[in-house]
């Protein structure tokens, strides 16, 4: 095969998706999980620029804009909400996270 | 990147990789997503992370509970067959989209030939399509957005201004919204 097509992007994206799942299910840093879920947004992203690409239709890329823009806004909340937790809790570890346990 | 149990590296290599997606974008001629890809991701969001990653002074997660629990094994066990299920599937139906990726006469640059609103934008690697479409097809999303990042910040200005005494909020309900970035309010 001498071109790339769309289902090498697509393969990428698969990967990096997976890469991000992975890392959410198995991590226990918070802030890693933060930063896995930005790789799988980005995962995404890139499966939408090359679908974008290839039907030759500009609705993806635009829509590639807005998911950069709630990623934007989901880490700085998220951020937030870990500087608080950590000022609360001395910790970024999801299995001290048990205040609703008993 | 996730198996590195140094949060700092695992940055790293997430920017080493955020760069790679961003210089997939510029393989595809999406030049401006690249450039954005890379100032908003690589430029603020990981810089935001390193911050916090610093300030909080966490370590690589080993010790007690750095074993793999049965759970986790399981969990992990489902997240590879939810992988491998998905992999299989890109693999299987990835062939039904060769056929027109290589007849690239109908990728010409097409700016301003689709004037209606609700018409089918061609995709172009010019700045200017894509701010056509932002600004035509798709106002009332981007004006979502906009109002998406004010609660953002505002959202985070309220959480790290609470933090700060406890018993604020019951003498100054009303924490004021200032203009200041939200990026520079979480210190």
């Amino acid at each position: 095969m001498d071109t790339i097509g769309v289902q090498d992007f697509l393969i990428v994206s698969v990967l990096l998706f997976s890469v991000g799942f992975l890392g959410v299910v198995l991590r226990r840093n918070l802030l890693l999980v933060l930063m896995s879920l930005e790789l799988m947004l980005n995962a995404v992203n890139v499966a939408l620029v090359a679908f974008s690409r290839h039907s030759a239709n500009m609705d993806g890329s635009l829509f590639v804009f807005f998911i950069m823009t709630v990623a934007a806004a989901e880490v700085s909340v998220g951020l937030a909400l870990l500087v608080a937790l950590y000022k609360k809790r001395q910790s970024v570890f999801s299995e001290h996270l048990t205040m609703l346990k008993n | 990147m996730i198996l590195s149990r140094n949060p700092v590296t695992a940055a790293m290599f997430m920017i080493l990789s955020l760069v790679g997606v961003a210089s997939l974008f510029v393989l595809l001629e999406a030049f401006f997503l690249a450039v954005l890809q890379v100032l908003v991701y690589a430029g603020a969001v990981m810089v935001l992370f390193l911050f916090i990653i610093m300030l909080m002074d966490v370590g690589p997660d080993s010790g007690k509970g750095a074993k793999l629990s049965k759970k986790r094994i399981l969990s992990g066990f489902i997240a590879l067959l939810g992988v491998g299920l998905l992999t299989v599937l890109t693999l299987e139906y990835s062939g039904v989209a060769t056929v027109a990726t290589d007849s690239a006469d109908h990728w010409q640059d097409v700016t301003e030939e689709t004037s209606a609103a609700g018409a089918n934008i061609v995709f172009s690697k010019s700045v200017k399509s894509f701010g056509y479409g932002l600004f035509t097809k798709y106002m009332l999303p981007l004006q979502v957005a906009g109002f998406l990042l004010l609660a953002a910040m505002v959202g985070v200005i309220v959480l790290s201004k609470k933090t700060d005494d406890v018993d604020a909020h019951n003498k100054a309900d009303g924490p004021s919204p200032g203009t200041t970035n939200p990026q520079s309010e979480e210190a």
